[in-house]
C-alpha cells in the first residue's frame, strides 16, 4: 500500500518551522493591532495611542479628544477583532478536521443566514434595538443553523464529500434568506438593522457584547484544546479511529460544541465574516502541516491578525468612510478559494 | 422505480432514433394541463374576479371587452411572465444537473442570481429613487450581469474542459462574491432604495408589460430548439466521459453548448422575475420522480417549473398575508425539498 505523504514539511525540520511560524504570528498580531489603534479617521501616533491608553488627559483639550477616541472606538473594535479573529480561526481548522472537508467554513455552515434570521425575527417580533438584546438571538440561529448544515452532511456515507457540505450550505442559506427577507419586507426598520448586519463589521459594539462574546470563545478554546488530539485521529478517518480505541461520539460532540460556541459568539458579535476560518486554517497549513494541535492555534492566532488587517484595510480604502471588515474579507476570501479550487487543492471523495 | 419494460419501445425516423416513453409524455401533458388550469385561475382571481369560463372564452378571442381588458391588459402579462420564467428556469435546472451530474446543482449555484442580484442592486440604488430606465431597463440591466458572472464562471471552471465538480466550487465562491458587493452597495443606499432592491431580490411578479413578455418568450424559444436538438447527444453523458465517448458522443462540445444555454435560460428567468430561489433545482427533481426517469427530463422539467412559479404566486397571492413576494413562497417549498434530498441521497449511499 502507498501511503501518500500529506503536506510533507520541506525543511529538514518540521518543529523549527512550525515554531518559527508561530512566533512571525505573534509578531504579526502584534503589529496588526498596533496599525488598528493607530490607523483611523483621524489618524494618530503610536504616541498619541500610548497616552490616550495610559494617562489621565487632565485639562488638555487635545488629549481628552485623544483619550476619547482610543478609549471608546479603537480599543473595543481591536479587541472584538482578537477575540472573533481567534473564534472564528479556531472554528475553521476544527470544521476542517471534523468533517474532513477541506472547504468546510462557519459561513459554508449556514451560520452567517441562521445568524441573521434570528436578528431579523428579533428585532422585527419584540423591537429589540441593541445589540446586547439580539446577539443572544443571532448565537442561537447560528448554532442552530450551523447544527442542521452539519448534521445533514455528515449522515451516512455522505460525510467528508465537499460536494455535499456546499449544497446543505447553500440550500439552507437560500432558505433562511429568503425567509429573513420576507420578514425585513414587512418594515423598514428591521431592514436597515438587517443591511448593516449583513455587512459584518468589528466595529460599533461597547466591552457589554465583547465581554459575552469573549466568555463564549474562552470555553469554546477550552473544548477544542480538549479536541486536538482526538482530531488528529477522526482525521483519518472514522473506521481507522475506531479501531484506535476513540471515542468517536464523544469526541465529535465536543468539536461540535467547541465549533458552534466559537463560531457562534464571533458571528453574533461581528454579524456574518464569511471564509475567514477557510482561509487561515488553508494558510495556516502551509506551515504546520498536517498535526491539528499545531495547526489549530496557528490557525486561530492568524484568524485575528487577517481579521485586524481586513478592519484596517477597510478604514483606508475609502476613506474617509469604511468598508466593513467582513465584507473586505468576503471580497479577499472569495478569490482565494476560487483559486485554491482551480489548483485542484480539494478533491471530491 | 421501473415501468413494464414492454411500454418501452425504440423508434427510428431515418438518422434519428430515441425510445418512446408513454408514461413520461403521459405525465407531461398531465402536467402542462395542470398548469394550464392554475393559469386561468390565476387570471381570473384579483381585486375583480372574473369567471373561469369568461377567462377561456377571452383566450380564444370571444371574450366581452371588460373582461378582455382586465385578463389581456392587466393579468396575462403577469402570468405569462410566471410561466415563462418558471420553464426557463426549470429546463436551465435540468440542464445543469445533468452536465454537474450532481442532483443538487442548479443555476443559483452557477453565480448567475448572484451576478443578476448585484447589478439589479446597483441600478436600483445607483438610480438615487428613480430606476434607470424603468423596469426595462432594470431587467436587461440584471440580464446582462447574470450572465457575464455567469460566463465568468464558466471560463473560471474552464480547465481542458468543464468539470461538474469544480463548477460548483467555483460557482459557489463566485456567488459569495456577489453577495458581498450586493451587500456594501445595500450599505451604502438609501433605506427607500433597499426596500426596492430587496424587494427585487427575493423575486416577484409584480407589474409586468407585454414587452418584457415578448422579449423573454422569443430568447427563450430559440434557446429552447438549441436545447431540444443537442438534447439528444445529452443523455450518454450520464454514464460518464469515457463511456460518452464510446459511444460518439463529442461530449466537451455537447457540455459546452448545453451548458451555455442553461447560464442563458436562467439569464432569461432571472431577467424576468429576479431571482427566484429553488424552481431550477426543485423542478427536475419532482418531475425525474414523476416521470420515472433516470435523469432529469428536459421538456417536463421546464413544464413543472412554469407550474410550481405560477402556483406561488397565486398562494402568495391569496393565502398569505401582505402580498408576498413569490420567491418566499418557492423558498418555503424549496428549501425543505432540498433537505429531504440531501438526507435520502446520504442514506441511500450509505446503504
Amino acid at each position: 500500500m502507498v501511503v501518500e505523504q500529506r503536506a510533507a514539511p520541506p525543511g529538514p525540520d518540521p518543529r523549527r518551522r512550525r515554531l518559527l511560524g508561530l512566533a512571525g504570528l505573534l509578531v504579526l498580531l502584534v503589529v496588526a493591532s498596533v496599525l488598528s489603534l493607530v490607523i483611523g479617521t483621524r489618524s494618530l501616533t503610536p504616541a498619541e495611542v500610548w497616552q490616550g491608553l495610559s494617562g489621565d488627559p487632565g485639562g488638555d483639550q487635545r488629549l481628552v479628544e485623544i483619550t476619547l477616541i482610543v478609549q471608546t472606538l479603537r480599543v473595543p473594535r481591536t479587541v472584538l477583532a482578537v477575540v472573533a479573529g481567534i473564534g472564528l480561526g479556531v472554528a475553521g481548522a476544527l470544521i476542517q478536521g471534523h468533517t474532513r472537508n477541506p472547504i468546510a467554513d462557519s459561513g459554508l455552515l449556514g451560520v452567517n443566514s441562521g445568524a441573521s434570521f434570528a436578528v431579523v425575527l428579533s428585532v422585527s417580533l419584540f423591537g429589540l434595538r441593541n445589540p446586547v438584546q439580539y446577539m443572544w438571538f443571532a448565537f442561537l440561529g447560528a448554532a442552530v443553523a450551523g447544527a442542521v448544515v452539519f448534521g445533514l452532511s455528515s449522515l451516512g456515507r455522505g460525510a467528508g464529500n465537499p460536494l455535499t457540505l456546499a449544497l446543505a450550505g447553500q440550500g439552507v442559506t437560500l432558505f433562511l434568506a429568503a425567509m429573513t427577507t420576507a420578514v425585513a419586507l414587512g418594515d423598514e426598520q428591521t431592514l436597515d438593522v438587517l443591511r448593516f448586519w449583513n455587512a459584518g463589521s468589528v466595529q460599533g459594539v461597547g466591552f457589554d457584547v465583547i465581554g459575552v462574546a469573549a466568555v463564549f470563545v474562552g470555553v469554546g478554546l477550552f473544548l477544542a484544546v480538549l479536541n486536538l488530539p482526538v482530531i488528529n485521529l477522526l482525521d483519518l478517518g472514522d473506521d481507522v479511529a475506531r479501531g484506535l480505541g476513540v471515542n468517536i461520539a464523544a469526541g465529535r460532540t465536543v468539536g461540535v460544541l467547541a465549533i458552534t460556541l466559537l463560531a457562534g459568539a464571533a458571528t453574533a458579535a461581528c454579524g456574518p465574516i464569511a471564509f475567514l476560518g477557510l482561509m487561515v486554517a488553508h494558510i495556516a497549513r502551509w506551515f504546520t502541516g498536517p498535526d491539528y494541535r499545531w495547526l489549530v492555534p496557528c490557525a486561530g492566532l492568524l484568524g485575528a491578525a487577517v481579521l485586524l488587517l481586513g478592519d484596517v484595510a477597510g478604514r483606508l480604502v475609502v476613506r474617509p468612510a469604511e468598508l466593513q471588515a467582513g465584507l473586505v474579507i468576503a471580497l479577499l476570501g472569495a478569490p482565494f478559494f476560487a483559486a485554491l479550487v482551480w489548483l485542484g487543492k480539494f478533491r471530491q471523495a | 422505480m421501473t415501468t413494464a419494460p414492454d411500454m418501452h419501445r425504440g423508434v427510428r425516423v431515418g438518422g434519428w432514433s430515441w425510445v418512446w416513453r408513454p408514461w413520461n409524455v403521459l405525465v407531461t401533458a398531465a402536467l402542462a394541463a395542470l398548469t394550464f388550469l392554475v393559469f386561468c385561475v390565476s387570471i381570473s382571481i384579483g381585486d375583480f374576479t372574473v369567471e373561469l369560463s369568461a377567462v377561456v372564452r377571452t383566450l380564444v378571442g370571444q371574450g366581452e371587452r371588460v373582461d378582455e381588458f382586465v385578463i389581456m391588459d392587466l393579468r396575462m402579462p403577469r402570468a405569462l411572465v410566471g410561466v415563462i420564467a418558471g420553464v426557463a428556469l426549470g429546463i436551465s435546472g435540468a440542464l445543469t444537473q445533468s452536465i454537474a451530474r450532481n442532483p443538487l446543482a442548479s443555476p443559483d449555484v452557477l453565480g448567475i442570481t448572484g451576478g443578476a442580484s448585484a447589478t439589479a442592486v446597483f441600478v436600483v440604488t445607483a438610480g438615487g429613487g428613480a430606476a434607470i430606465g424603468g423596469a426595462a431597463g432594470l431587467s436587461t440591466a440584471a440580464l446582462t450581469g447574470g450572465l457575464l458572472t455567469g460566463l465568468l464562471v464558466y471560463f473560471l471552471a474552464w480547465k481542458k474542459g468543464i468539470d461538474g465538480f469544480r463548477l460548483i466550487l467555483i460557482g459557489v465562491s463566485v456567488s459569495a462574491l456577489t453577495q458581498a458587493i450586493t451587500t456594501w452597495l445595500l450599505v451604502l443606499a438609501d433605506i427607500r432604495d433597499v426596500a426596492r432592491a430587496q424587494r427585487w431580490l427575493v423575486g416577484s411578479l409584480d407589474s409586468r408589460s407585454w414587452p418584457e413578455v415578448w422579449a423573454a418568450l422569443w430568447v427563450m424559444a430559440v434557446l429552447i430548439v438549441v436545447v431540444l436538438v443537442v438534447s439528444f447527444q445529452m443523455q450518454p453523458l450520464h454514464f460518464g466521459d469515457d463511456v460518452a465517448a464510446g459511444l460518439g458522443v463529442r461530449y466537451s462540445a455537447v457540455r459546452a453548448v448545453l451548458l451555455l444555454s442553461a447560464v442563458l435560460l436562467a439569464g432569461v428567468g432571472v431577467s424576468a422575475a429576479g431571482p427566484v430561489p429553488f424552481v431550477a433545482l426543485v423542478a427536475p427533481q419532482i418531475t425525474m420522480r414523476l416521470t420515472r426517469s433516470p435523469v432529469p427530463p428536459v421538456v417536463a422539467s421546464g413544464v413543472f417549473g412554469a407550474l410550481l412559479l405560477i402556483g406561488s404566486d397565486l398562494i402568495a397571492r391569496t393565502v398569505l398575508p401582505n402580498d408576498l413576494p413569490v420567491g418566499v413562497v418557492t423558498a418555503i417549498i424549496g428549501g425543505p425539498f432540498l433537505v429531504y434530498l440531501l438526507v435520502q441521497a446520504n442514506v441511500r449511499r450509505a446503504a
